[in-house]
């Protein structure tokens, strides 16, 4: 039994449970891990490094196959993302100005998207 | 939520008309429309539709990767050009 599982590139989830050592692969979340878990009728409770070598190929093919994971899901997304900036719609021009894409306020909060509060230069604290 | 999709995509029935007399006419001119609200179907690629923001009429050339997407996404109605940055002048 090797000591390090490589699944999917340079994920090296170790000592914790499949369900959840999977769940740090970019891409795969707890349900799409619960499924591969549930495919290759791995217990629950089986950890990362009690699987044999067969099931690690196993697990490896699966995702392989049927699942876009890490670099690929990311250039889809940035992909995705881009082709809505260059077609020059709301949602392209809103992801270029870096501000809320669906609908929500920015009178106030949607500091996710715009990033952390920037001081307002020269204006004057109210005085009592 | 999206749309059922027996429904079909939503457009107002008249573009159809306005396209095929631009097509016909031969001269890609721009047609003006109100409907910021109908899809751009895949019949529509390759004209110019003034789309109207509440001002004036954008022109938008149709493009194959705008079908699927409605109007009034290619016609933005706010401007926003930015805060000034000189604040000095404000408070003398």
């Amino acid at each position: 039994m090797s000591g390090v599982a490589r699944i999917a590139g340079v994920n090296i989830p170790t000592n914790k449970r499949v369900l959840i050592a999977l769940s740090y692969i970019y891409g795969i979340g707890p349900s799409t891990a619960q499924a591969i878990c549930t495919r290759l009728e791995i217990p629950d409770a089986k950890r990362v490094n009690e699987l044999s070598d067969d099931e690690i190929v196993r697990i490896r093919e699966l995702i392989d196959q049927d699942y876009r994971v890490e670099g690929d899901l990311r250039r889809e997304t940035a992909m995705n993302i881009k082709r809505l900036m260059d077609l020059g719609c709301y949602r392209g021009l809103r992801h270029r100005r870096g501000l809320p894409v669906r609908g929500q306020r920015t009178h106030t909060n949607a500091r996710t998207r715009k990033g952390k509060a920037v001081a307002i230069a020269g204006k004057k604290k109210a005085t009592r | 939520m999206a749309r059922s999709v027996w429904k079909g995509p939503f457009v107002d029935g008249y573009l159809f008309g306005k396209a095929e007399a631009s097509r016909a006419s031969g001269r890609n001119e721009v047609i003006k429309i109100w409907s910021r609200r109908s899809t751009i179907l895949p019949q529509f690629v390759g004209l110019t539709f003034g789309v109207y923001n509440g001002h004036k009429f954008l022109p938008v050339q149709v493009t194959e990767n705008m079908v699927g997407h409605k109007f009034g996404e290619f016609s933005p109605t706010r401007t926003f050009t930015g805060h000034s940055s000189d604040k000095k002048s404000k408070r003398g």
